[in-house]
């Protein structure tokens, strides 16, 4: 089930089997008898200085996955290995230098910037909370931080409500990098932003990756953002992995025939330009309650008997690019 | 059906903040025609939202105030009502959802909750058939198992789903009009396709105008007949979605063109950027606000504020030098 590439150099994050089930509440008593299975049983592994892009349907998981690596999340099964060094069940207080090296920007800046403090005190807290230098060299700091992310230096007198939706997801981005961290799980953190604003975080993220040997868990719902920035492409649907591959072949050869769907669905920014849509019909199954065998069968052009016994494994086929795994029965 | 529904005339709102009073978005017009929908582009920070919010009169209190211009809604004009009447607007008339969903979501309340109380507010109807349609509404935006995420938080929810939630209580009472800002951002591709699609049946059924505020271009191309592109407070360039695709003519809408990373670009090559910033708004400059990112600049556009002029009958730029500009690959906003 790895989808490790042949790779002597040591990953920075390897994610074994990972699950994160919620316990879903119902009725009087609020017992719970079901569980959400938003992550459920993801591998992979990032190379120093690599990108994974993560692309899947709204819910299937993703951000959970990031909470989980960045340990926000305690995850119910599986294991989480940062440097070679198992930080799944690590405690709060052996976890303190592990926080530094793994950031996370968050998608919804609204939720993680606290609003009653100011852009300054955002951006220190973190430098505070790791004592790195006095408070003179943090200052100019958070002044350097918010150049590099676009934002004027008189912005640390200022709170985040008085900042338009695509500025507060710069903040959360100078937040982010304002440790040097190793890796970072970015949870969309460009789609807020215009695409000129856009290039510009990208072009940053790709420059302090290549300065830093910065690595990159990229969540993003804009295909042509995530094969810009990943080496490798990671497609998920409903707390699984279902694709993964170079970017190139993702988007050109795509195998898995939910990944076939989503490529054809990318709207083209040209108005002649016809769309041919793959749409998917069927219900759309939820992770409280998946389907059995292989949980894109409810929606498959290609579904067969066999898919809705038979769970499909992610691996290799012979007939795709060598890098390429997915999970079905059809290839 | 081509009368305009909702028609902005001069449009000034400004914020008061410590360091003094900023306009967000100055002297801003258009108009959308029932039944169309009209996209709003524009720089990070440049007034879309605070549009939006100035249609909907929902600038945050006491800071932000409509110094100037009119809103007319169905001819009447939004700006001299009472927050009363405006309250029954709100919602019933026009529907808005919010860029972020969290924003307009209670996190102490359950998602059903919330939903069935838009409906309540504005149909005569009972509790239990109030929280029969917001089932019916959450199915409608694709999200699975729809009885039990009533029950749900909005903190248990993704936030792709979170935006399925404030868009079902947006379209909940069938609005008139709907602004939507960044409606599809935190969704993917295929499920975006279908809230577009829920969004143009309802438009095809009842003559629902949009507003649509988005960063994606290629939205815009999909779904807009008409497209406002937006910079520092003003409108830059507007036209039909063909028309300023085909021949964008501001300097900043072809520079928005040229940086969207294309299916082909090689992966991480530099992406196109347009250099500088964006002037704060407390130091605009005198002239173009764009002035200082503008590769075409003159002493001309540094002194004189460009006025809005029209290309052809459909299509209106502020550029003081869009006659002399260079042709531009029209697929791709790049100068040729
Ligand atoms: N409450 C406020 N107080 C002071 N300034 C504000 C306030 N709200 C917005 N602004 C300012 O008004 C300008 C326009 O903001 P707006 O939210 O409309 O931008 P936007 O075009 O929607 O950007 P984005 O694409 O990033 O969402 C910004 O410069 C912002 O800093
Ligand atoms: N704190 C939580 N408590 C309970 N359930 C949760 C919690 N966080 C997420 N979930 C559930 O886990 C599933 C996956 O959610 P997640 O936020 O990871 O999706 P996502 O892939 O990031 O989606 P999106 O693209 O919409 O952001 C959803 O069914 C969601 O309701
Ligand atoms: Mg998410
Ligand atoms: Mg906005």
């Amino acid at each position: 089930m790895s989808v490790d590439r042949e790779n002597a150099v040591q990953p920075i994050l390897q994610v074994r089997d990972l699950k994160m089930h919620f316990p879903v509440r119902e009725g009087l008593l609020l017992r719970a008898s079901k569980f959400n299975k938003a992550v459920d049983g993801v591998s992979f592994s990032i190379a120093p200085g690599e990108t994974l892009g993560l692309v899947g349907e709204s819910g299937c998981g993703k951000s959970t996955l990031g909470r989980c690596i960045t340990r926000l999340y305690q995850p119910t099964e599986g294991q989480i290995l940062f440097q070679g060094q198992d930080i799944t069940r690590l405690p709060a207080r052996t976890l303190k230098p592990i926080r530094r090296d793994i950031q996370m920007i968050f998608q919804d800046p609204m939720e993680s910037l606290n609003s009653r403090h100011t852009v300054g005190e955002i951006l220190e807290e973190p430098l505070v909370v790791q004592s790195m230098g006095d408070g003179a060299s943090r200052r100019k700091r958070v002044v350097d931080l918010l150049d590099l992310v676009g934002l004027p230096a008189r912005s640390v007198t200022r709170y985040p409500f008085e900042f338009s939706g695509g500025q507060r997801q710069r903040i959360g981005i100078a937040r982010a990098i304002a440790l040097n961290p190793k890796l970072i799980v970015c949870d969309e953190p460009v789609s807020a932003l215009d695409v000129s604003i856009q290039s510009q975080i990208l072009n940053l993220l790709i420059d302090l990756q290549q300065e830093l040997k910065l690595s990159y868990l990229f969540i993003a719902h804009d295909l042509a953002v995530v094969k810009h920035i990943s080496d490798r492409i990671a497609i998920m649907y409903l707390g699984k992995i279902v694709e993964t591959g170079p970017g190139e072949s993702v988007y050109l050869n795509p195998q898995h025939p939910y990944t076939k769907s989503l490529i054809s669905a990318i709207p083209v920014p040209d108005p002649h330009h016809k769309t041919q849509r793959i749409v998917l019909h069927g219900d759309v199954p939820s992770p409280i309650n998946p389907p059995s065998g292989c949980s894109f069968h409810t929606r498959c052009p290609q579904a067969t008997e066999r898919c809705s016994q038979q769970m499909p494994v992610l691996e290799h086929h012979a007939s795709c690019h060598e890098h390429v795994t997915a999970a079905c029965h059809h290839i | 059906m081509t009368d305009p529904i909702l028609q902005i005339k001069n449009l000034i709102t400004e914020f008061d903040t410590d360091e003094g009073r900023v306009r967000a978005v100055d002297d801003v017009t258009f108009s959308v025609n029932a039944g169309e929908t009209l996209g709003i582009v524009g720089e990070s920070g440049c007034g879309k939202s605070v549009t939006a919010q100035s249609i909907m009169r929902l600038l945050p209190q006491p800071m932000g105030q409509i110094v100037g211009g009119q809103i007319l809604f169905q001819g009447q004009d939004l700006v001299s009502l009472t927050l009363d009447q405006m309250h029954k607007i709100r919602g019933a008339k026009i529907g808005m959802v919010f860029q972020e969903p969290m924003t307009a979501l209670n996190p102490v309340h359950t998602i059903g909750r919330q939903l069935a109380e838009v409906m309540l507010l504005h149909k005569k109807i009972t509790k239990q058939e109030a929280l029969r349609l917001s089932v019916e509404m959450l199915d409608k935006v694709g999200i699975p198992s729809p009885d039990i995420r009533m029950a749900e938080y909005p903190h248990q929810l993704s936030g792709g789903m979170r935006q399925r939630v404030v868009i079902a209580m947006a379209l909940a009472c069938q609005p008139q009009l709907l602004i939507a800002d960044e409606p599809t951002t935190a969704l993917d591709v295929t499920i975006q396709a279908q809230i577009l699609e829920l969004i143009a049946e309802l438009q095809r059924d009842m003559g629902m105008a949009v507003i649509l505020i988005t960063h994606d271009l290629g939205v815009i191309a999909e779904t807009s007949r008409d497209v406002v592109v937006m910079y520092a407070g003003k409108v830059a360039e507007k036209g039909t979605v063909t028309d300023v695709f085909d021949k964008p003519s501001h300097p900043y809408t072809r520079g928005l063109l040229a940086s969207i990373p294309r299916l082909d670009t090689p992966p991480k090559a530099k992406l196109a950027i347009i250099p500088g910033m964006v002037p704060g708004l407390l130091d605009l400059p005198k002239g173009c606000r764009f002035e200082n990112r503008c590769a075409f600049r003159t002493d001309e556009c540094v002194q004189v504020q460009p006025p809005m002029e029209s290309i052809s009958a459909s299509h209106e730029l502020a550029c003081l030098r869009w006659r002399e500009l260079p042709a531009v690959d029209s697929r791709s906003g790049v100068t040729a």
